[in-house]
């Protein structure tokens, strides 16, 4: 039986993490997603399921807890905001490069620097391109509803064991504060001792007889041997991008142009569809769910179909770059940003979208 | 149906709380709604709205530029949201957190004398509820049996005491509620 609540954004991914069994949350509080350690705190997980919820001395802290944690089998993750996440890149590559499961949260708000609390998208570049150093890749979500923060919990954690590879939820302070309906799952066990034995056999959860040490560590200082683990990587990444690639189509069947937006700004491209086809404009939205992977392959078959493209994104233009090589330059691509903590207006979009495509 | 609502005043008058009871009551009326607080520098500064979307419909965009319905509380949010309101929509206010009237000729104006009404009988605390009875009165796009639930569940248990003051308050308002411009 699902529970229906009214929720926050942060509440709801709170309380997803706790029914999917999490084990740990480390964190470091930052607006607009401070909501998600003072849930929890207030829910006293250690109490409820046995879940530690911890606020570390800061972002860095927080997350080499988070990899200390993930090298036992555990289900632990970590959230912040803009800041606060550059702040964890270097812990994340490293996570990347041991190959261990997280879950990650980045309530994005406006930068560069400490900017604005207000909602932003500018951190796109960072989640999918990297972030921290090194040729790695995060499994990106990006939540468009309070619905989604709660669903990406489960399926977050469920991907980052499958792949051995932290899973980033991409949202934004719109999404991370306001509330919508919400169906929550039941409640799932913790890992027992026995299942981590079981399950994650490179767990360094204490040597037994029957094998060796199992070592964690990104570095290998014999070049051959790191080329080979990054060959393996790489080939992890393309399991991924032929697996998991998730998107959503809004009013694409008919569709003369598409606007191509992801989290909020995907909802607003919604309300801007209504007023488009009310003046008889035929427009669809392609939603990427997954980041990374990037829906490439969908993007491209619409080529045939829609006449030009435009990427609404709260940056400066960041997923524009892999819309257009999606799109191979089959069709016109232009960016509509707003940025710095401004949220776009349905219908300036749907202005741009007549400026920069229909009379473009 | 699709109500797109915003209120906004002063924080401490319960802007967000009054937002907050309608989403929870439209979803106890099995409704789409969406609730999404200014929660930035405006917030910090003393005042706060509260954007709340109750429809039959899978609800877009939760965060809007123009309203069915703008719910005010203070100056500067009749500043601000006044020029916001759709054609032909509905602009409350209380007087008593005015300093000049509004402008507009192509809307329906109703005032409310919550703030003085909630002084007069000792229940400030429920003044919002009053500004919520005379906005119900007006739109029932939610019925009061689910305005009940509604608030059972915003509430916290050790308040639910305090709802029958809650709801004798809705009533009080939808008494208060005065026409000042109403088109035709």
């Amino acid at each position: 039986m699902k529970e229906l609540r009214l929720m926050k954004g942060n509440e709801a991914f709170a309380e997803a993490v706790i029914r999917a069994g999490a084990d740990g949350y480390f964190g470091y509080p930052i607006t607009p997603q401070s909501e998600v350690m003072e849930y929890l705190m207030a829910q006293k997980t250690h109490e409820r399921t046995g879940m530690v919820t911890l606020q570390a001395e800061s972002e860095i802290a927080a997350i080499n807890m988070v990899y200390g944690g993930a090298g036992c089998g555990k289900r632990v993750l970590t959230s912040s905001s803009s800041p606060g996440m550059s702040l964890k890149q270097e812990g994340i590559s490293y996570i990347a490069g041991a190959e261990l499961p997280c879950l990650l949260l980045n309530v994005v708000r406006g930068g560069p620097g400490l900017g604005t609390i207000q909602p932003s998208q500018s951190d796109y570049f960072q989640s999918t391109k990297g972030g921290g150093h090194g040729d790695y890749r995060l499994i990106v979500l990006a939540p468009s509803s309070v619905q989604e923060m709660a669903d990406f919990a489960g399926l977050g954690f469920e991907l980052a064991f499958k792949y051995r590879n932290p899973v980033l939820v991409l949202s934004d302070g719109a999404i991370g504060q306001m509330m919508e309906k919400v169906e929550l799952d039941v409640q799932q066990p913790r890992f027992t001792d026995e299942e981590i034995r079981k399950n994650t056999p490179w767990a360094t959860i204490g040597k037994t007889p029957d094998r060796d040490h199992n070592i964690i560590t990104s570095l290998d200082l014999e070049s051959i041997k790191m080329e080979q683990h990054n060959h393996k990587l790489q080939e992890k990444y393309r399991l991924i991008e032929e697996n998991e690639v998730r998107y959503e189509k809004i009013g694409c069947e008919d569709a003369d142009y598409a606007f191509v937006a992801y989290g909020t700004s995907a909802r607003i491209c919604q309300k801007s569809i209504e007023l488009a086809r009310a003046e008889g404009i035929k427009v669809g939205l392609m939603r990427p769910i997954t980041l990374f992977p990037f829906p490439k392959k969908i993007l491209n078959e619409m080529t045939s179909r829609v006449k030009g493209i435009l990427c609404v994104e709260m940056s400066a233009g960041q997923m524009i770059e892999d819309v257009k090589l999606a799109v191979e330059g089959r069709i016109k691509v232009e960016h509509f940003g707003r940025y710095g903590g401004i949220v776009h207006s349905p219908s300036e979009i749907v202005e741009a979208l007549k400026k920069q495509i229909i009379g473009g | 149906m699709t109500e797109e609502i915003i209120i906004a005043g002063f924080g401490g008058q319960g802007v967000l709380s009054m937002g907050k009871i309608l989403a929870y009551s439209g979803v106890m009326q099995n409704k789409e709604v969406s609730w999404m607080p200014s929660y930035g520098p405006e917030m910090r500064g003393g005042t706060a709205n509260v954007t709340v979307i109750i429809s039959d419909e899978r609800i877009s965009s939760p965060i809007l530029h123009e309203y069915d319905t703008a719910i005010i509380l203070n100056q500067q949010s009749l500043d601000k949201f006044e020029h916001s309101v759709k054609v032909g929509g509905l602009l409350i206010f209380d007087p008593n957190g005015i300093t000049r009237l509004p402008e507009r000729t192509d809307i329906n104006i109703y005032s409310i004398e919550a703030a003085e009404m909630a002084g007069k009988l000792g229940l400030s605390r429920v003044f919002n509820m009053i500004v919520l009875g005379g906005f119900l009165k007006l739109k029932p796009i939610v019925d009061m049996e689910y305005i009940h639930k509604g608030l059972e569940k915003s509430l916290p248990a050790r308040h639910h005491v305090m709802i029958p003051e809650n709801e004798k308050a809705i009533e009080t308002g939808k008494g208060l509620i005065t026409p000042v411009l109403v088109l035709n």
